[in-house]
């Protein structure tokens, strides 16, 4: 099932697609911000939240100075535990390693929970092009794929959809009554469908949401029990991951797993947390490593820390702009402020309008549980993106030349003052929305007679 | 104590009487206030546009005007912290540095440096206080609600210190505005939705006046009221301290 979601060019374009249903956005906007209060409660009862993640982001950063160690003890020791471990370079590595673990055991369709990465690489578009069936188990994630939309948020993918669309997509793909838009029948109907694919599948695919150095074992969590069951019934398991989901002890997710339900969504702890050591008798179980551009980006002194994100989405709702522009108007699988600087390094060209989709508020550092500045990143990543070229040739030369206007103290008053004067002889030029993107929807100000200079010349320059 | 007085150039083009109240305020104080007649800008629309290198004519001009004085101060959350966060100028390292060091946004300046207790002010009006997201995170002038922290509010003491003036609650008390700087064009559709909820919010609470310490976001603001033909007005928080607003 190919994402037929058309993607427009870029995020200003599809975010003002996405403000043309304003009622749409509101509640868009409504829908996150209260997770962000969830949020909030759940940490402000951690009298040591601010330590907690002063914690965590010390313990990757330990990691991702030595990932090379960590790597080879977590392979090792899973190794001894019985666990296949494969190693793939990018995308399609990790696509045909996949492919071929399905095919040895003559698999037609598996169940997946979620897994960013497995979006990240295409998965799922791979593995149904080579005739395999993926169904996404993940209630939200099946939603998005009976729409064959991508995810539009990273925990909460079907968060753009209103139950009413829900509603009517299983009106059609589950046979739900038409109409119907009850969570609890919907979920129900949900259950049962879900439940016929787990009983049938021989294959599951899970993500990964820690991998511990010392034990070769790893941690998923979910909130629907999905990877669980998917995991349990099927012979092989294979469970899918970015080389910087390393941890390097079992007792560090008493640092993250407390971390990551309270950022997430406000819950002290995700409803499953899942530890996976060994297969069980009968069973075979796979780990693919995947680095998928991860090696690069740890080489980037301004960049590297953005490897420390635990995906749990705290920056996402918290954003002004994704809440208001929705997560597909950034056209990659990770949506909002660390979407937007874990992109451009994956492509640049694609990815340039994505650090400009901010504010720079800087709301999005604050609530990280890692501690990365993701807003000094964005900073950063327009002067990368300005250096290569990658900022549209109309804006490079107007702010060329408004840089040698302002080094000009004398062509700056000429300008200011000209300005203001066209600006009161011809209010309606200033205003023309067609000329003025500001004045679409807002009213310029009211341009004074003399500027403060003039003023202060005029005033209080004989007391000089 | 020599203070340089730093105004932004859309502050000193647009918004001419924020300047003169900022100036007074710092005279009544008893401070010995310049105002140094070539300078323009802080260099940020070019540096947050990926262009730092077009901003660095801006940075020598400003390094120029400023660094002889003890204090640099200015009626912008925003500049200040682009200056202090990025101002460099190859020919003359330590100055740039010296400025870094010693710029501060005005109601940080009477807060820290001043200790301000209080002020000859009164505004008998119901306001709401937006604050610029560069002046609390970038500078924290009040405490973000991200944080699990003490909370703390150096304009909201300020303000405080008004005679009759009647500080409203908001909803998302400091929820960006949407100005963004060159986003406000870039990115129109989102910046107008920011700037109409971040409106919206003093209105249900029945702000007469919203005030801030950033008179880009005010401007911002102000261009959506007055398009909804809002009586709401915007007023910086110079005017309101200095007692000037008419």
């Amino acid at each position: 099932m190919h994402n037929e979601y058309i993607i427009p060019t870029d995020h200003a374009t599809a975010a003002e697609v996405f403000l043309q249903d304003e009622e749409r956005a509101n509640w868009h906007d409504k829908a996150l911000w209260f997770i962000r209060e969830k949020r909030d409660v759940a940490t402000k009862q951690i009298p040591d939240w601010e330590l907690l993640r002063e914690t965590a982001s010390q313990i990757k950063q330990n990691v991702l100075g030595n990932l090379d160690n960590y790597l080879e003890m977590f392979e090792q020791n899973a190794l001894q535990n019985g666990i296949k471990v494969h190693w793939a370079a990018d995308a399609a590595e990790h696509n045909q390693i996949v492919l071929n673990i399905i095919q040895q055991h003559g698999i037609q369709k598996l169940v997946k929970s979620k897994s960013m990465l497995t979006e990240e690489c295409h998965l799922n578009d791979y593995l149904l092009e080579n005739g395999i069936d993926v169904i996404d188990t993940d209630l939200g994630e099946r939603v998005v794929q009976l729409a064959k939309e991508p995810p539009s948020h990273i925990v909460l993918p079907c968060i753009h959809k209103r139950k009413e669309e829900v509603g009517e997509l299983f009106h059609i793909h589950l046979g739900t009554e038409k109409g119907a838009s009850d969570p609890a029948y919907l979920t129900e109907a949900a259950r049962q469908h879900l439940r016929e694919k787990f009983l049938t599948s021989d294959l599951a695919i899970t993500g990964v949401n820690f991998a511990i150095a010392e034990t070769g074992g790893f941690v998923v969590c979910t909130n629907e029990g999905n990877a669980d069951m998917g995991a349990h019934l099927a012979k092989v398991h294979i469970a899918c991951m970015g080389i910087e989901k390393i941890i390097p002890k079992a007792e560090n997710l008493g640092v993250f797993l407390r971390l990551l339900a309270r950022s997430a969504t406000g819950q002290p702890i995700t409803t499953y947390s899942s530890h996976f050591h060994r297969p069980a008798k009968g069973q075979e179980m796979h780990l693919v490593l995947v680095d998928n551009g991860r090696s690069v980006q740890l080489g980037l002194k301004d960049f590297y820390n953005s490897l420390k994100c635990i995906r749990c989405g705290a920056c996402i709702n918290t954003c002004p702009v994704y809440r208001r522009s929705g997560g597909h108007s950034y056209h990659y699988a990770i949506s909002g402020p660390i979407g937007a600087i874990l992109a451009p390094n994956m492509d640049m060209r694609k990815n340039a309008d994505l650090p400009f989709a901010s504010t720079l508020c800087g709301s999005c550092t604050n609530v990280c549980p890692v501690k990365i500045d993701i807003h000094n990143q964005l900073y950063k990543w327009r002067q990368v993106l300005g250096e290569e070229g990658y900022v549209p040739a109309t804006k490079k030369q107007s702010m060329k030349a408004m840089g040698s206007l302002l080094s000009n103290p004398t062509l700056y008053r000429i300008a200011g003052k000209s300005g203001r004067t066209m600006m009161r002889l011809l209010p309606g030029l200033a205003n023309n929305k067609a000329l003025n993107p500001w004045a679409k929807q807002r009213d310029m100000p009211a341009p004074p007679k003399e500027s403060f200079r003039d003023w202060y010349l005029k005033n209080k320059k004989q007391h000089d | 104590m020599k203070i340089g007085l730093f105004i932004p150039c859309y502050v000193d083009q647009f918004y001419p009487q924020v300047a003169i109240a900022t100036l007074q305020l710092l005279e009544k104080l008893g401070l010995d206030v310049d105002y140094p007649l070539n300078q323009t800008c802080c260099g940020q629309p070019m540096a947050n546009s990926g262009f730092e290198k077009y901003a660095k004519g801006c940075d020598a001009l400003f390094t120029k005007n400023f660094a002889q004085y003890d204090y640099i101060v200015s009626p912008s959350g925003s500049c200040v912290l682009h200056v202090k966060e990025h101002l460099h100028d190859d020919k003359n390292p330590a100055a740039a540095e010296h400025i870094r060091g010693r710029v501060y946004e005005l109601c940080e300046f009477l807060t820290d440096i001043l200790k301000v207790k209080d002020l000859e002010a009164r505004f008998p009006h119901k306001v709401g206080f937006h604050i610029s997201c560069h002046g609390q995170r970038g500078l924290h002038l009040s405490q973000m609600s991200e944080l699990v922290a003490e909370d703390f509010s150096k304009p909201g003491y300020l303000l405080n210190m008004v005679k009759d003036l009647e500080l409203i609650p908001l909803n998302r008390k400091d929820e960006c505005c949407g100005f963004g700087g060159t986003f406000c064009v870039s990115e129109e559709a989102v910046s107008v939705k920011m700037g109409k909820d971040r409106v919206q919010d003093h209105l249900q609470h029945q702000a007469e006046y919203i005030t801030g310490g950033d008179m880009s976001c005010l401007m911002h603001l102000e261009g959506i009221l007055r398009r909804q033909k809002s009586p709401v007005k915007v007023v910086h928080i110079a005017e309101i301290l200095n007692g000037s607003y008419a």
